[in-house]
């Protein structure tokens, strides 16, 4: 009843190819984007803005990033932790060696993350390269290596990290036209710009042109190359800017998240982790990879709390821990099983059924 | 239905999140990190044992410190740095007066809450491990690596191989294979070892192990073709059984074998089987149940069924033992912060890092402890934030620990220009100014 696109017609090319088509979905977008960047900033408190809801926009991102490759083009990654450290490492070296930057030096920082997702996009296209001739899980074993190289290098050659004797980097300050992003509320509303923008700029990619060229390679490659598609071209581009977003993202985790990151921090179990958030989340869709980053990032924390909430001193501690992970990959699980498709499928069946309200026949 | 099934899910998780446990207003509130799962839980659950039994005993046997009871509660980390910022944030506004001070236990966690908890004033004990350079209090005011740093245990190890040698002169020409966790951690010691090699005259040969270090073949055979005289091994979890079973197979005598205390646990040997007899392990603290203070703890908790331990027999191990050397050193701490800020009153964090900085554990006091020979003395300075750099070397028998030196001190003209230079170098990256340390009371 109230979710029904009847009545609202649209009269030119430009009205049908909108992101959002259906006027509620229109309301609703705004609504939480509203409720996003006005109400939470206010109602949050320190704890939720740090510890929370900044992870799960970087995450997001990263997860966005490894949709793009795997979801949209269909090329399987094990690599996006070490985008990631490749983006983080990236704009560390730009603030780091470029200390009189001669444009735009108010937005310093930014050009940092645009250098790390650069950087992060370069050695996605190098370890993309295999994927013109392997495919699938062989892929995958590709991408692994970029996984362990780009890791190496790093603790390898001291120069990326200024010779710090343990291989960590301590990230600069973030500073935005003069002012320092050091606020809780100020350092959420700096990730929710940039994923926000981000976000955008994939949903608009993935409805062009380009889009609609990586899933026609998902789809068959055979059959795209056909039609005209250039595999060289497509492919590779889908690694440039699915490590693009994976760099800035793991710029994000060090500058406005960790402060202080070693390499051994990007490591093969959180390139697990961010493809398991797509999964979750769902495969091919913009939407899946918040559901999912959101899932896989805040499941253990709840658990963690619940646990202490309701058994405190009841479990032995060793026991509580190990019961919280065993109900998480039962969850998984359970997810997988009621909905292979994901959290992202699941709202789409609840969209449909939305239409349908209140006259299910 | 769904809609409102998943409404009221979403409010009872907000809720959960939201729910502080009470705390009553005299309590000093202590939040630990902790980890009991994953592949380094045999560390998380032994430390943290320790730890909270520790304070239990206090609180138990004494009914606080100065009538202030401490109170705790316990977030798991994983051994993941993201996790553990996440309940560092958890946990740091709870109790009467917020977080008093926060122990990681993990290299990469401390690294990412050096500028968080310098910022809110929570001081970071890293009993141990951590960033070397923090010793220089002048630069890091709210980080203190205590007792050792694995800087200064590295130059007591040399000075224990040279003993062995029978003089620092006769380590000339020696060679000396450095196999190395390939994290943060691992490499820590590598510009130590260097600056050694180059004052003894030996050779030293950096080998890598990658995490979790379950796969050494490789590595050994390195060690066999360097036909080293000593192999220092700086290993974590699974990486020691590893080492020490590869060091069987290619034929290495274990007792020429020297470990840091990460790698100097029941934990490590245990699995190793009988090749691990004869393997030597650094340590500030020493294995056994036969101290006063094991023994209040197993009277004054244990029998009373609170103890946290799940196996009572790790009771008394090196790991434990730790622990329990985390508790000692954070309720002297309290006390010495209590005696300048007033008896009886929960300190805040700010407080807690003075307490900290004047920390004074002499002999004497460590006799009235009861943890005599158990973990060394310690004075901890503005300037200086280790305070001892003291190690005691044990080795393993094929079934328990045995002490086989007195306490062996780092060598501080080495280590602290190092120091001093490696903090310099971080205050200029970051624009710290260092405090005046001899302005400071």
């Amino acid at each position: 009843m109230l979710y029904r696109e009847a009545g609202q017609f649209k009269a030119s090319y430009r009205e049908d190819q909108q992101i959002f088509p259906i006027r509620q979905d229109k309301i609703a977008i705004a609504l939480i984007l509203a409720f996003f960047y006005l109400v939470v900033p206010v109602i949050g408190d320190q704890y939720w803005l740090k510890a929370i809801l900044v992870p799960v926009l970087i995450f997001s991102l990263a997860a966005l990033g490894l949709n793009i490759l795997t979801g949209y083009a269909g090329q399987l990654s094990l690599g996006t932790a070490a985008f990631m450290a490749a983006g983080a490492f990236g704009a560390f070296n730009f603030m780091l060696r470029m200390p009189d930057f001669p444009v735009f030096s108010e937005v310093k920082i930014l050009f940092a993350f645009i250098f790390g997702g650069l950087m992060a996009a370069l050695v996605g296209i190098v370890f993309g390269l295999p994927s013109l001739r392997i495919k699938g899980f062989y892929l995958a074993v590709a991408t692994l290596a970029a996984q362990f190289f780009v890791v190496w290098a790093l603790t390898k050659f001291s120069w990326f990290s200024n010779y710090s004797s343990s291989g960590v980097i301590s990230a600069q300050d973030v500073v935005l036209f003069g002012v320092p992003i050091d606020t809780p509320e100020s350092r959420y509303l700096f990730v929710l710009v940039i994923v926000t923008v981000l976000a955008l700029l994939a949903k608009n990619m993935v409805r062009s042109a380009t889009g609609r060229a990586w899933m026609a390679v998902r789809d068959m490659d055979v059959a795209a190359e056909v039609i005209g598609i250039r595999l060289l071209h497509t492919k590779l581009l889908a690694f440039a800017v699915s490590s693009f977003y994976c760099g800035v993202a793991g710029a994000l985790y060090a500058f406005c998240y960790l402060g202080t990151v070693e390499p051994e921090g990007f490591n093969l179990d959180m390139s697990f982790r961010i493809l398991f958030m797509i999964i979750i989340g769902g495969v091919g869709s913009v939407l899946g990879s918040f559901l999912g980053a959101a899932f896989i990032v805040l499941l253990p924390i709840f658990l963690n709390v619940f646990f202490h909430a309701v058994f405190a001193g009841a479990v032995p501690a060793g026991l509580g821990s190990n019961l919280e992970l065993m109900i998480f990959g039962g969850l998984i699980i359970f997810f997988l099983i009621v909905e292979p498709h994901g959290l992202a499928r699941l709202w789409q069946i609840g969209k449909e059924k939305l239409r349908l309200w209140p006259f299910p026949h | 239905m769904k809609l409102k099934k998943t409404v009221i899910t979403g409010l009872a998780i907000a809720a959960t999140l939201g729910a502080a446990p009470a705390f009553s207003a005299g309590e000093q509130f202590i939040g630990l990190t902790s980890y009991r799962v994953g592949p380094y839980a045999a560390g998380g659950s032994g430390i943290f044992g320790g730890l909270i039994d520790y304070m239990s005993l206090v609180n138990a046997r004494d009914g606080g410190i100065n009538g202030v009871k401490l109170v705790w509660e316990e977030c798991e980390t994983e051994y993941n740095n993201a996790r553990g910022v996440e309940c560092y944030e958890r946990l740091k506004t709870k109790g009467p007066t917020g977080n008093t001070v926060v122990h990681p236990l993990s290299t990469g966690i401390t690294y990412s809450l050096i500028d968080k908890a310098t910022a809110d004033k929570i001081p970071i004990i890293s009993l141990g491990y951590g960033r070397t350079d923090a010793t220089d209090g002048s630069v890091f005011p709210y980080v203190f690596p205590l007792v050792t740093n694995y800087w200064s245990q590295n130059t007591a190890k040399i000075k224990f191989i040279g003993m062995k040698e029978g003089g620092m002169d006769k380590l000339k020409g020696k060679k000396i294979v450095n196999i190395y966790h390939d994290s943060a951690y691992g490499k820590e010691t590598i510009p130590v070892l260097d600056v050694q090699a180059k004052k003894y005259g030996f050779s030293v040969t950096h080998v890598p192990v990658a995490h979790p270090g379950n796969e050494q073949q490789s590595q050994w055979l390195q060690v066999r073709q360097i036909k080293p005289d000593w192999v220092i091994l700086r290993g974590w979890g699974v990486m020691n059984p590893t080492a020490l079973k590869s060091a069987a197979k290619i034929g290495f005598p274990r007792e020429k074998i020297v470990g840091v205390w990460w790698s100097g646990a029941e934990e490590d040997t245990i699995p190793a089987g009988s090749a691990a007899k004869g393997f030597i392990a650094a340590g500030f603290n020493v294995a056994g149940a036969n101290y006063p203070v094991i023994k209040d703890i197993q009277k004054f908790v244990y029998a009373k069924g609170n103890g946290n331990m799940e196996d009572k027999s790790r009771v008394g191990s090196v790991y434990y033992n730790r622990g329990v050397v985390h508790g000692i050193l954070t309720v002297e701490a309290i006390r010495t912060a209590q005696e300048k800020f007033g008896k009886g009153k929960p300190i805040t964090g700010e407080q807690m890092r003075w307490g900290i900085e004047h920390l004074n554990v002499d002999a004497k006091k460590l006799k009235a402890l009861g943890a005599e020979g158990f973990m060394p003395d310690l004075k901890v300075t503005c300037s200086d934030h280790e305070g001892s750099g003291k190690v005691k070397f044990q080795q393993w028998d094929g079934k328990k620990w045995n002490v086989i030196t007195d306490w062996i001190d780092a060598d501080q003209s080495i280590v602290r220009p190092m120091i001093e230079e490696s903090a310099a170098k971080y205050a200029k990256e970051k624009g710290i100014k260092p405090r005046d340390c001899s302005k400071e009371s």
